[in-house]
């Protein structure tokens, strides 16, 4: 399990070859990768404000949950905090499974968990102000499913 | 006890700690405490519907005890992804 949270970029290919390089057995790997889309129509500035500390441990907690639900080979999640800029990516995701549905369940899983309990908040700063962005009922009620 | 602040309770309260010597119970003890101090502390906490509160970095309620607790957090519900 490798989880990091890092204010510097990474590079989705070579992390990807890296994770799925170290998969023996395994017969599938999924990834999700999280990009800065420009909502605010002129954005300049996403600020990605985190906890330190307790943002790996709510993330090591969310992906050793994943291990316990699905059979899973490998769990890596990267998260970015800092100022990124509209097509930064922000995040990864990625799972290694013997079997692809259990490898899709448990990105799933780790996203709708991490937008809703790793603890970042995202600030989106335009040429005519800055404002936190609002945490959506979707985003939660997309919880349910796995209770 | 530390008391920390993340992003627009951070910025309401115009700084990202405060060291509290406090007999609250409660975290809601601990919030009525801070709410007394100042406006900008009222304004923060104004609506406990939009905060979220962690432990000792674990999410917990506002119920939550706080004997031997070392650390508190209050922030907006979280938006990572």
């Amino acid at each position: 399990m490798d989880v990091r949270v890092q204010d510097v970029e990474f590079d989705l290919g070579a992390e990807l070859n890296r994770f799925a390089a170290r998969q023996t057995g395994m017969g599938a790997v999924v990834s999700f990768t999280g990009i800065v889309r420009d909502l605010a129509e002129g954005l300049d500035v996403m600020q990605i404000e985190h906890y330190p500390g307790m943002t790996e441990k709510a993330l090591t907690k969310i992906a050793q949950e994943a291990k316990t639900r699905w059979s899973l080979g490998d769990v890596l999640v990267i998260h970015r905090h800092g100022a990124l800029r509209a097509d930064d990516l922000i995040m990864m995701v990625a799972t290694s499974a013997p079997h692809r549905v259990d490898a899709f369940a448990a990105a799933e899983f780790l996203m709708d968990y991490l937008k809703s309990r790793a603890p970042f908040w995202k600030k989106e700063v335009t040429k005519s102000g800055e404002d936190w962005v609002a945490a959506k009922d979707e985003d939660e009620d997309a919880l349910t499913r796995w209770n | 006890m530390d008391v920390l602040y993340f992003a627009w309770v951070r910025e309401r309260i115009g700084q990202p700690k405060d060291t509290v010597d406090t007999g609250a119970a409660t975290v809601r003890e601990l919030v009525q405490e801070l709410r007394a101090r100042e406006p900008r502390y009222e304004a923060a906490f104004a609506d406990l519907d939009a905060l979220r509160v962690a432990v000792d970095q674990e999410l917990a309620d506002f119920d939550t005890p706080l004997s031997g607790v070392r650390e508190v957090a209050f922030f907006p519900p979280m938006t990572g992804g």
